[in-house]
């Protein structure tokens, strides 16, 4: 597919598929070659955030809604100090942005931050592909016009087939390397927030709530923690395999029945394990802002912001699920039958999407 | 699947009523899906609207119909005897809310549960000043306001909240009567209007939050306050532009993450604090130059803005809604579409465009637009891309601009930046010429930048395009402009390619859209629902079944409600659709109104939500492969003017010939052959040019009625008196008619038009109706009453009639549907015209009749005999013995204060009411009932010529008092005083031409009825004095004694 250019990059791009399959379309952002996990989002808006999300490390992303960059990029959305997808793949990138507190386009903002994208490719058929047949490895690149395209596709096979997601650690590349204090004006509590890649709007919510919080790197022990003070721990977010994340869910362990604990989606899965749960690989994971929840308590359902390849189940007789998703069925959630200790899958801090269940943040204050 | 404890029985659903602008299809649309999701649940379905041209007034959705006016005394009447459970009236707008509140008594005493949002939140969701309060209570954030019952106390709330301000009354609907008052000359006189608007004769003064951007957020609630957000909808025009009348795009594109989910959170947040039970939409007002919101209203029930979000996420609002007033909560529904569960927010990956449609042509009104509604329909398109869907958009308008922009004078390009019509194509012009920079526009116009650099990005491709060649070099900008959605009609206009080069090209180079499905979630799960779009992107989802496996036909819809194509043709779609799909077939719907029945997502095997144009429907034609032909009566003359396209493109059209379309349509051919047949005709005459008209004047004596061919409703229509009058006119008719002639007829003064709807397979044919209208001859047919049986028209009259109708249906093999308008003198009968397609009349006679004409039209055109729906061919299907049929149109004069409301050859009406009694005048009185009017003790007979006397001697034989002989000025005192209840005013003939229309616009302004024909007001008296009491409400299954199927229709 080609567009009219409006003084962009005309050179051409490729997406290549493991499959074998791949789709030509308009290069956009950084030139680099890049090679990942191929995934995608349904929502609406939130580019920006959703590119900052540590969680995306080692991944791809295709935006199934067409029109990215309309609103620009400003500099409070971000959610971390970079764009973590290893590149961005959409069906229009706006060449033109107009928003009050915004200061560059997509495309300047991938080029600066080294971050290769394609438009101008049929983003729903890619869609249709993940879900049919899962996520796989894919690259980007700009065309090599100097060989032939089945040439260059092949090169770039190569690359695609030596990557395996499930077999990298991705959360020590965007864990801090060591702990950082924030403390509140009038706080009454201190928690600690295990930071495997977290979203900046989720220290947020806890300093929004008049928390003191100590940020520390996922492999801090349980006796670090402990050492220093805090009334609760919370896990955060993150990007991979749970299942290779043996130190924190030996962390989370430990701290079990000493303090309050709140998981939150890799948080979620890590608590499960050290709890005696499973976890395992979706074939094309949630990651959309508008997936259903049940709280199976309440009977209640909202509207959850998600981003995870992985899922939990087998929950060990020690707790009971608290969520699960309205259409799949998969856990969304679990609460200790006795202990202070609760999870969910979903992001309660929105950022991309909607924070219905905001309020689960209250309720680990509570627990406090 | 957990389920409610106590489903009602029985529940009564209220419809609408006719069409008036603000109230349109949308509401057949959420009602008919109401009635389907009621009946799955096994409750009996109660359905009243006294229009006859809905599908939820039909057997297979409702169990027992009431074609009845809504009125307060009426659906009382109706309770006590039908005794339902529950009631729902969140699916009939303004008009089913208004009728709940006035009804509460009755509902109480009766002990009839109201489902759904109660009447307490209507209430709280209608006062603004009891909204505003809990605006606050809430924290949400409010413009200042005052609310005033008195021009008093507007004066008083003028000092305090300044201007500009805005005004809107309580209780009305579609924005009647609000305005904004920038000058403090106009403050006054825009307060009076609002007031006689309202209701409850009170209005809000709001500060002005006009140029802000328009958002809306449609939200559905359950009974366990489970609540979702639909979709949301960004206006283009900003904050001063009725909603209604806004180009809409959904999902918002200017919006950031976190200003879409703090409207978003804002808006679960009124709901909850409302207490909606079922659909909401709330409306923001967005500052993007520095943040900040306000809420501007909400609507505690479907709307047009619903049905919109809808067909836009393929989400069935109106199906969810109704589930959760039976007490269902929100994962407990069913999704159809993806067979997972409705509590889920539909991700969009295609963008949606809806364009209002605007009737200013046809009556001749300025195109200015504001707060107020105007425009009578709209058209959705949705694409892949911004620019695709604007141009797809634009299409399926059908807009033939009269108008050329005149840039070079300022004051003239100044106005065409003020919101209008046009304004979208005088900004493509501007940027398209560079008089003007985006910025530029963005600043003067207040609409955001992002639209506008996409509008320049049209118009610089179109420019570009004046430049493109037939070469491999070209074909790359070729294919670069097609998927921007520039057709091949646009490309070729720009380069002078000729179309069928550039579809030769095309297929060479196999550049031809895919079509993509609408499935609520951007391909995560697999859809199960056919709705698709056309793109240029890649993949093709739209699967075909194995060849041969089922016939396969196309059904061409009608677009956009327009004065003159309104809901009668959506309607007749529908029941195509739904013979054919009985009868086995594999259907195929392309349309591109998202208000109506047509286009919900399981009426066809197929919906195609694509513009009504040459290219886009041979596209999907194309696409389909093996359809047995197309079916193009039901659509009215949008779908029949491509007839002629499609046949020179080799597709079958199914039923009545391309030849005997044109022979019908072409007034030379017609001529012949109406001399043939020997049926007397009025002389006519045709002409291409203002000279040709000129001499055929001469030839023929006046008065002449002079018309474009080939369109619709009479647009262009006029009745000339002489030379100088025809000279005014003639220009635009010949524009009009585009290159086709106008028509000029000889126009019988005191005639009676007759309009007669007949079904034939090419061999035989049954009547379906013989209508009278009640007007005298000269107004436009679909502005004019009408009965049926006949009552004026002799024995041998009639039977001239039905040899005439039998003879043309034979001479032109029509198959289907045919509507022949006839004037009747004494006994002479001469043929007016003769329109080979299902009329506007379809709906009322099926309803009159009890007889499914649509459908078996729909059979007769795939092959079937009438023989096998008929024995009797030599009887016209007439209403059960002892009743009488009406219609009645409504008029949107009210919202056109500078428009004349005299009836003419052009049509004006928006819509219409039925009525049915044992007697002509029982029926008449109640249609006009049914139509809003009453008529109060006081008539004012004001310039009626010659018929001046008569009237008033006919309301005074009828007990009314009767002022006449006023000056105009006096007249127009004692319409505004109020003293008058009813106005006769303006009546043409030979001798009083145009009247001065002072009184009548008086008239419409105060909501008193009018009536500027001699027939209807002398009718109106006559009825007046013989009915002293309504009859009780008759259902259509009394008067029809059981249900009308298909295969049983009898005489």
């Amino acid at each position: 597919m080609v567009f009219p250019e409006r003084g962009l990059s005309a050179r051409e791009a490729l997406l290549v598929l493991q499959d074998g399959s791949f789709f030509s379309g308009r290069h956009f952002g950084s030139e680099k070659t890049a090679v990942g996990e191929l995934v995608f989002n349904t929502s609406m808006t939130g580019y920006q955030e959703a590119l900052t999300d540590p969680s995306y490390a080692g991944q791809v992303l295709t935006f199934a809604y067409p029109l990215q960059g309309n609103y620009g990029i400003n500099e409070k959305d971000s959610e971390s100090r970079k764009i973590h997808v290893e590149a961005v793949v959409c069906r229009e990138s706006s060449p033109f942005y107009s928003h009050y507190s915004s200061k560059e386009t997509l495309s300047e903002w991938l080029h600066a931050q080294h971050v290769p994208g394609i438009d101008g490719v049929d983003t729903r058929s890619i869609v249709s592909k993940v879900r049919e047949r899962g996520v796989m490895p894919c690259a980007v690149a700009v065309r090599d016009e100097r060989i032939p395209v089945e040439e260059h596709v092949a090169g770039l096979l190569e690359k695609v087939n030596s990557f395996a997601y499930s077999n990298l650690d991705f959360v020590p590349l965007v864990s801090p390397k060591k702990a950082e204090r924030f403390s509140v004006k009038g706080a009454k509590k201190k928690v600690a927030f295990v930071d495997c890649g977290a979203k900046a709007s989720m220290l947020n919510e806890l300093l929004k709530r008049k928390l003191d919080v100590t940020v520390f790197p996922y492999d801090a022990s349980a006796k670090e923690i402990l050492k220093e003070g805090v009334d609760g721990v919370v896990f955060s977010n993150g990007p991979g395999d749970p299942a290779r994340m043996k130190g924190t869910v030996e962390t989370a362990r430990a701290l079990l029945g000493k303090k309050p604990v709140f998981g939150i989606c890799l948080g979620h899965q890590v608590l499960a394990l050290a709890l005696g749960g499973k976890t395992y690989k979706l074939k094309f994971g949630h990651r959309g802002s508008n997936h259903a929840v049940r709280n199976v308590e309440t009977g209640k359902v909202f509207i959850t912001s998600q981003n995870h390849g992985y899922a939990v189940k087998d929950l060990p007789s020690s707790v009971k699920p608290l969520f699960e998703n309205c259409n799949d069925g998969t856990n969304e959630g679990l609460r200790h039958r006795e202990l202070p200790v609760f999870s969910c899958q979903f992001h309660p801090e929105g950022s991309c999407g909607p924070k219905d269940s905001n309020y689960l943040f209250d309720e680990f204050v509570k627990l406090l | 699947m957990t389920l409610p404890r106590h489903l009602p029985k029985k529940v009564l659903v209220i419809g609408s009523g006719p069409i008036v602008i603000g109230q349109a299809a949308e509401f057949d649309y959420s009602g008919t899906q109401c009635c389907k999701a009621l009946k799955e649940e096994g409750i009996e379905v109660l359905l009243v609207n006294s229009n006859p041209a809905t599908i939820q007034t039909d057997f297979e959705f409702a169990d027992r119909i009431y074609v009845e006016p809504l009125r307060e005394e009426t659906v009382a009447l109706i309770l006590e005897k039908e005794k339902p459970d529950a009631l729902i009236p969140t699916m009939a707008g303004q008009t089913g809310l208004n009728l709940a509140v006035a009804l509460k008594p009755i509902l109480e005493k009766l002990k009839v549960q109201v489902l759904g949002t109660s009447i307490e939140t209507i209430y709280l969701a209608e006062d603004r000043e009891k909204f505003r309060d809990l605006m606050k209570k809430i924290g949400e954030p409010v413009p200042e306001s005052m609310q005033v019952k008195s021009a008093t106390e507007a004066k008083e709330a003028l000092k305090k909240l300044g201007l500009p301000l805005i005004i809107r009354p309580d209780f009305a609907l579609g924005g009647t009567g609000s305005g904004i008052v920038r000058e403090e000359k106009d403050f006054l006189p825009m307060v009076e209007r609002a007031l006689q608007a309202s209701g409850t004769h009170s209005a809000l003064l709001e500060k002005s939050l006009e140029g802000l951007a328009e958002l809306e957020y449609e939200v559905v609630r359950d009974a366990e306050d489970n609540c979702i957000t639909i979709c949301n909808m960004e206006n283009l025009d900003p904050m001063g532009v009725h909603t209604g009348e806004s180009i809409v795009v959904a999902p918002s594109q200017t919006l950031t993450d976190k200003e879409y989910h703090f409207l978003r959170a804002a808006s679960i947040k009124i709901v909850r604090a409302l207490g909606v039970v079922g659909a909401c939409n709330i409306q923001f007002a967005l500052d993007q130059r520095k943040g900040g919101y306000w809420v501007v209203e909400v609507n505690p029930r479907t709307s047009r803005s619903s049905a919109l979000a809808s067909k836009a996420t393929g989400y069935p609002i109106a199906r969810v809604a109704t589930k959760i007033a039976l007490g269902y909560r929100l994962h407990e529904i069913e999704n159809q579409i993806t067979g997972k569960s409705a509590a889920f927010e539909p991700a969009l990956d295609y963008v949606v465009l809806k364009i209002p449609k605007w009737p200013f042509e046809k009556l001749r009104a300025s195109r200015g637009i504001g707060t107020m509604m105007r425009s009578t329909g709209e058209v959705m398109a949705i694409a892949r891309s911004f620019e695709e869907c604007l141009q797809k958009a634009l299409r399926s308008l059908e807009l033939r601009v009269f108008t050329k922009f005149n840039f070079d004078n300022p004051e003239e390009l100044q106005r065409w930046l003020q919101p209008n019509e046009l304004r979208l194509l005088a900004m493509k012009e501007l940027l398209a010429q560079g008089r003007r920079t985006v910025e530029q526009l963005a600043r003067e116009t207040r609409i955001h930048p992002w639209f506008l650099e996409r509008l320049e990005h049209v118009a610089k491709t179109e420019k570009a395009l004046t430049s493109l060649k037939a070469d491999t070099e070209g074909f790359q900008q070729l294919k670069q402009a097609k998927h921007l959605g520039f057709s091949d009609y646009d490309i070729s206009a720009a380069s002078g390619i000729s179309t069928s080069t550039l579809r030769f090209l095309r297929k060479q180079q196999n550049l031809a859209p895919v079509f993509k499905m609408v499935d609520t979630c951007s391909a995560e799960f697999p859809a199960l629902t056919p709705y698709y779009y056309s793109s240029f992107d890649g993949e093709d989802e739209s699967q075909l079944l194995p060849p041969q496996k089922k016939r396969k036909v196309a059904i061409l819809g009608s677009g956009p409600i327009r004065i003159g194509q309104g809901i009668e043709f959506d309607y007749c779609t529908v029941h195509a659709v739904l013979a054919l799909k009985e009868k086995g077939f594999e259907t195929l719907v392309i349309n591109n109104n998202p208000e109506t029945v047509s286009t919900d997502f399981d009426i066809a095997d197929k919906l195609y939500f694509e513009p009504l144009a040459t290219e886009d429907v041979l596209h999907v034609l194309e696409k389909e492969g093996g359809v047995e032909g197309v079916l193009v009566q039901f659509g009215g003359q949008t779908a029949v003017n491509l007839a002629l396209p499609l046949h020179e493109n080799h597709i079958p059209i199914l039923g009545t010939s391309i030849d005997a379309i044109d022979a019908s349509q072409n007034r030379k051919r017609f001529k012949r052959l109406m001399q043939q047949l020997r049926i007397p005709i009025v002389e006519s005459g045709t002409a291409f040019s203002r000279e040709e008209a000129l001499g055929i004047s001469r030839s023929i004596s006046y008065p002449l009625l002079v018309r474009p061919s080939y369109v619709l409703g009479g647009r262009a229509m006029e009745i000339v008196y002489d030379e100088s009058q025809l000279l005014n006119i003639v220009d635009e008719a010949l524009f009009v008619s585009g290159n086709y002639a106008i028509v000029m007829d000889r126009f019988l003064e005191d005639a009676v038009e007759l309009d007669v709807d007949a079904l034939s397979d090419g061999l035989q044919t049954k009547i379906a109706g013989i209508m009278e209208q009640i007007e005298e001859a000269g107004v436009h047919s679909g502005d004019s009453s009408c009965v049926i049986p006949t009552r004026r028209v002799s024995e041998e009259a009639l039977a001239k009639i039905r040899t005439y109708t039998k003879a043309i249906c034979r001479s032109l093999k029509i198959v289907g549907l045919v509507n022949i308008q006839l004037a009747v003198k004494g006994d002479d009968v001469y043929v007016l015209e003769v329109n080979p397609r299902a009329s506007r009349t379809i709906p009322y006679l099926s309803k009159a009749t009890g007889v499914p004409l649509a459908k078996i039209a729909a059979c007769v055109q795939v092959g079937e005999k009438l023989s096998a729906y008929f024995d009797d061919f030599d009887h016209e299907l007439v209403p059960p013995k002892g009743f009488f049929a009406v219609k009645v149109p409504v008029f949107p004069f009210y919202r056109f204060p500078q428009v004349d409301p005299v009836l003419s050859p052009e049509m004006k009406s928006t819509g219409e009411v039925m009525a049915i009694a044992p007697s002509f005048e029982e029926a008449f009185l109640k249609a006009q009932l049914a139509a809003g009017h009453s008529f109060g003790k006081t008539v004012l007979v004001g310039n009626c010529g010659k018929w001046g006397k008569s009237i008033s001697n006919a309301f005074r034989e009828a007990g009314m008092k009767v002022i006449s002989g006023l000056s105009v000025s006096e007249a127009v005192k004692q319409v505004r005083d109020g003293t008058v209840s009813l106005v006769v005013d303006g009546i043409r003939s030979r001798t009083s031409l145009a009247t001065p229309p002072e009184i009548r616009k008086m008239a419409v302004q105060k909501k008193v009825p009018c009536f500027t024909s001699a027939y209807a007001a002398l009718t109106l008296a006559k009825c007046l004095k013989k009915v002293r009491r309504l009859p009780s409400p008759i259902s259509l299954n009394e008067l029809h004694d059981g249900k009308p199927v298909l295969s049983k229709a009898s005489s």
